[in-house]
């Protein structure tokens, strides 16, 4: 089946978090990098929800909270300070994050404001040592041009990265502090996008905007969307996290999907006369159906004394097994809820039994305990009492949900395209002021100053780019989507490489080595133009680049000067060439004296094949005539 | 009314404009300036912000500040809705448990954030403490009562006085132990203070602070009042302690003697540590573990002798080089009764001081060495220099922190007028302030 977009009512807006490529992080003197060694302490603290200003705490956190959970963090010294750690006051905002975004305000004709005040969010899930991420408006109500449309920009902000998640068990959940205070460029369009790809090429310009600036990070994770969506008789939904340009389209045509068959289970739910009252009921004690159970899960719970219980969910058969987008089913996120909500690792509902070793008449006694019809579906799980009760509390919940329609939420992209449950959405912003940074006054002459240097428009560029050094427009083009632009322009201004050669590198080489699970990202734009260097002045073959670029990528600490002694990526000097073409002459003699100069075609694709990087193939070419005409004489 | 209250902190061109518009802080706003339109709710101005800008929170949460100018039209749209702080309601208090009361007197672990301006200030009642820490109900039953709402740089030693009558009060009526909330600046004053007016305790006195405040999702406030209202209720020892974090972590409160205990770090939350002796009692999983034998033990039946009054016409004078003798002859000249020289070294100041200490002395001022080192004990018989301090009548101190015997030399001072008996009674050990030994890992 053909959604049409315009019949659900689709609207989308984007949030955009581009990580910006500075000195400093931006409430600190911490350089934004993220680290590779392993972490030099912990340490352990606890978040407790304040009062919002509505006299009212997070549930979701304040039900955390009660659970006990820790959160472990990792730091070290090289990307952290006392300041991450929220054993100091933040010190004053980043000037030049400030920069950036007012230079990405005046690109996208967002009017900065006249005096920039931090705001503490609350988030209370760890991934920040306060309880609160630092965020600021810069810039309001701007407007960028993609093809026809024009799409509003609510609002440009800067605000600081959050800590990385390492892992979670029962009751702790680890983070590593690096990344928290990296300054992030919010972009925040009107939800005025009516098609998944319109959405995908909105993301994609405003990308190219940020990069235009030459100022954010490259690679995967460094920028993040966030996307909006809501259709006609669904609910407005906060997808978070997609970090693959390419996968924006796919999340918002899964999520319309979902929503549109939870609209088509509700309307069963309702036809079937589905009611308030048959979701209020008791979670009942099930031990007893599956005390001989050859069920190694609930075997392994009930060996331990934990409760195996049961909850009915009316009118609720065969709806569990419905496919919402693919690897989701309700039942999945029913489960997700329990999960969330009870710490279970999961549950089990009889749309999927029997299975995992329960048994037809284990299923019938649940059944029968659980005094469920025909029509209902039966959910159970095995944990601690509190843990079970929560997560079954939590699925009931969600099935009542169910009959209502879509419920408002929070989900997480996972990188296949699609979402998973993460957390209701927050209540009113949580938002007050961050007292312990002054507020900083945006002057006319500064904002002058920024127009003043204003980078080129992407499109300005393109042009350019095709016109000053001769690039076809695909090649252009492609550049212009890299992130390497910028050091495109540098490396033929400082070697000698042809501009073609540069750019096929950049791109095509590039994208190849990537699809074949080189990481590039780990190559720095400082080694990129070293090898240029060295192949300018002739240290270097063309035909080495690949190779280079895939060792490097291994070994991000060291030169191309390291790169070429350890994998003898040097050119060879006539002797040595000459010594080689030899060596190969004499092993193919019989075919010289059989074919004379015909040998050389042969011959030729032999010495190539294992000098190809270290010799010009002009220079093969030549000795090898001379040597041929010489042993074929 | 006042408009001045009603437009707090607002000053020059941008008050006059929202005078003009009738504007009171809380009305929602529309400003209209270079065709750009902002609607929002006008925020207070921090008394820091210069004279231009207004501030208004946005529709989206977040705040702006607009500069007034002379093309700046500005409209109230109506009031805005007030925030409304609700307490929980109290959790029952359990009969059975230890009683433990909680005297506030102000600092970060008594505060909470205005969300609107974000301000912070004293909580409302010290119930609101309870309240934020529902634990507490399960640890003790508790009375809370506010004495005082002071940033600590604010408590003066009448303060201290003060204190340590409600305290007192709170013993006489029996209860298990008393926590003194406080501002973590002077904490260290306080409870040095408090060990030299309470004496003969019965129960223990515990002092606590948070470093960051309560109203942060992060604070180290609600840790450290559980583990101050634990020690209240159930530490062995009947004495004057300050509970704070001991590492980063919230994992585990150390308490430290108040009279050995320090504040060493600007903004950490293990900014206190004992010096010159061992913490007495960590407490972790709400586990009380004494860190070492010499402490008073609890004794409810013992009486306590409150000796509440201390004199304030005594100095801390910091010794540095190129210190300019005059200065100690001020205090003279200002009828100054005592004062606590932090020294360098082993307990020295340059010879240029000699004189002007001489003639303080002759004139009745008490003088007596402690050591800018913070760790270790003055010793005033290895240099020469010591010797002729001594000579002149310098009295050395021995362990006592510079902070405590200033705090102490003010209680001697409010005990007797007589030079000779203040002498000797700084010189003897009252409250742990001066101990024999010094081990090397304290």
């Amino acid at each position: 089946m053909k959604t049409s977009y315009e019949e659900v009512g689709l609207k989308v807006g984007l949030e955009i978090h581009q990580q910006l490529n500075t000195t400093a992080k931006l409430f600190c003197n911490c350089k934004p990098e993220l680290s590779k060694d392993e972490p030099e302490t912990t340490f352990l603290r606890r978040l407790r929800p304040t009062q919002s200003e509505l006299g009212q705490t997070d549930p979701a956190a304040y039900f955390e909270f009660q659970r006990g959970i820790k959160i472990m963090y990792e730091a070290d010294k090289k990307s952290s300070c006392l300041v991450e750690m929220d054993e100091e006051p933040p010190h004053s905002l980043d000037r030049e994050s400030l920069d950036i975004a007012l230079t990405a305000a005046l690109m996208t004709n967002t009017k900065p404001v006249d005096e920039v005040q931090v705001m503490r969010k609350t988030v209370i899930d760890g991934s920040n040592t306060t309880g609160f991420q630092r965020t600021c408006v810069v810039g309001l109500n701007g407007e960028i041009r993609v093809g026809q449309k024009k799409i509003p920009i609510q609002h440009i902000g800067l605000e600081e990265d959050a800590a990385r998640k390492i892992g979670e068990t029962e009751d702790t959940i680890t983070y590593r502090i690096d990344r928290l205070g990296i300054p992030l460029l919010e972009v925040a369009t009107a939800p005025v996008m009516e098609f998944p790809e319109e959405a995908a090429k909105v993301a994609l310009a405003v990308g190219k905007i940020l990069r235009a600036t030459g100022r954010v990070q490259r690679g995967l994770g460094t920028i993040r969307q966030d996307l909006n969506i809501s259709i006609r008789k669904g609910a407005l939904i906060e997808i978070k996290g997609v970090q693959e340009l390419s996968a924006v389209s796919s999340v918002l045509k899964n999520e319309v999907t979902r929503q549109l068959k939870l609209l088509e289970i509700s309307e069963h739910l309702r036809k079937m006369k589905a009611r308030k009252e048959d979701f209020k009921q008791n979670i009942i004690d099930v031990k007893e159906v599956f005390k001989n159970t050859r069920c190694k899960l609930l075997r392994k719970a009930l060996d331990r004394d934990q409760h195996v219980l049961a909850v009915r969910l009316p009118k609720f058969h065969g709806l569990l097994k419905i496919e919402l987008m693919p690897n989701l089913r309700l039942g999945t996120e029913i489960a997700d809820r329990a999960r969330f909500w009870g710490r279970v690792g999961g549950i089990f509902h009889t749309d999927e039994l029997p299975a995992y070793g329960i048994t037809v008449q284990e299923l019938e006694k649940l059944k029968e305990t659980a005094k469920a019809a025909d029509e209902d579906a039966v959910v159970f799980v095995a944990g601690d009492k509190e843990n079970a009760l929560d997560a079954l509390g939590a699925a009931l919940n969600r099935a009542e949900e169910a009959v209502k329609g879509v419920p408002e939420e929070t989900r997480t992209a996972r990188p296949d395209g699609t979402t998973r449950y993460m957390r209701p959405r927050p209540g009113a912003a949580r938002m007050y002021p961050e007292t312990d940074i002054p507020p900083v006054q945006i002057t006319a002459k500064h904002i002058s100053r920024i127009r003043s240097s204003l980078p080129e428009m992407p499109e300005q560029r393109l042009q350019r780019l095709a016109k000053d050094y001769g690039l076809n427009r695909k090649l252009a083009r492609q550049i212009m989507d890299s992130h390497y632009a910028g050091l495109f322009e540098t490396i033929v201004k400082e070697s000698n490489t042809t501009p073609t050669t540069a750019a096929v590198f950049l791109t095509e080489t590039l994208k190849a080595l990537k699809r074949d699970g080189t990481q590039v990202e780990n190559v720095s734009e400082n080694q990129i133009r070293e090898a240029f260097q060295r192949l300018s002045s002739g240290q270097l073959a063309k035909e080495a680049l690949p190779e280079l670029a895939i060792w490097l990528s291994k070994h991000p600490e060291k030169t191309v000067k390291d790169c070429i002694e350890i994998l003898k990526l040097g050119m060879l000097s006539e002797d040595e060439v000459a010594k080689f073409i030899e060596d190969v002459i004499q092993e193919n003699f019989i075919l010289v004296q059989k074919l004379k100069e015909k040998a050389l075609g042969p011959l030729m694709g032999i010495v190539m094949k294992k000098l190809r990087g270290r010799v010009a193939a002009a220079s093969v070419n030549k000795i090898l005539k001379e040597k041929i005409s010489r042993h074929s004489r | 009314m006042n408009t001045q209250e009603d437009l707090s902190g607002y000053r020059g061109e941008a008050l006059e404009a929202l005078r003009k518009a009738g504007a009171k802080i809380g009305d929602v706003l529309r400003i209209l300036k270079n065709s750009q339109t902002y609607e929002g709710i006008l925020i207070p101005r921090s008394e820091y912000g210069d004279r231009q800008h207004i501030v208004i929170k946005l529709k989206n949460g977040y705040n702006i500040g607009i500069k007034v100018t002379q093309n700046t039209q500005m409209k109230r749209m109506g009031e805005g809705s007030k925030p409304i702080f609700t307490s929980e309601p109290l959790p029952k208090q359990n009969l059975s448990l230890p009683r433990a009361a909680i005297i506030s007197t102000g600092g970060t672990i008594a505060s909470r954030v205005d969300y609107r301006t974000g301000a912070v200030r004293p909580a409302l009642s010290a119930t609101d403490l309870y309240s934020v820490v529902p634990e507490l109900a399960e640890i003790a039953k508790i009375d809370a009562r506010i004495l005082l709402s002071l940033f600590s740089e604010n408590i003066m030693p009448n303060h201290w006085t003060q204190i340590a009558k409600a305290i007192a009060d709170c013993i006489s009526q029996g209860v298990d132990g008393v926590v003194v909330a406080h501002g973590t600046d002077t904490m260290g004053y306080t409870a040095a203070a408090l060990s030299f007016a309470l004496q003969e305790l019965p129960v223990p006195v515990i002092v606590v602070g948070s470093q960051r405040s309560a109203d942060r999702p992060s604070s180290d406030a609600a840790a450290n009042l559980v583990g101050a209202v634990t020690a209240a209720a159930r530490a062995p020892f009947a004495e004057v302690a300050v509970a704070m974090h001991e590492t980063t972590s919230d994992q585990s409160i150390l308490l430290h003697r108040g009279t050995k205990v320090r504040k060493c770090h600007t903004s950490r939350r293990d900014t206190f540590r004992s010096v010159n002796s061992p913490p007495l009692a960590r407490i972790r999983n709400h586990t009380i573990t004494m860190l070492t034998d010499e402490y008073i033990r609890r004794d409810p039946a013992r009486s306590i002798v409150v000796k509440p009054e201390f004199k304030e016409k005594v100095a801390l004078v910091k010794f540095f080089p190129g210190m300019d003798p005059e200065t100690i002859r001020w205090y003279q000249s200002r009828h100054y009764k005592g004062l606590i020289i932090e020294g360098t070294g082993l307990g020295h100041v340059s010879n240029t001081c000699f004189e002007p200490i001489q003639d303080a002395v002759d004139s009745g001022i008490v003088v007596a060495m402690t050591s800018q080192c913070i760790w270790g004990r003055v010793n005033m018989n290895v240099y020469d220099q010591g010797r002729d301090l001594q000579a002149l009548g310098v009295i050395p101190l021995e362990d006592m922190l510079p902070e405590t015997a200033i705090v102490k030399l003010m209680w001697v001072l409010g005990q007797t007028d007589d030079r000779r008996r203040a002498q000797e009674l700084l010189k003897t050990n009252i409250a742990g302030e001066l101990t024999r030994r010094t081990l090397l890992d304290e």
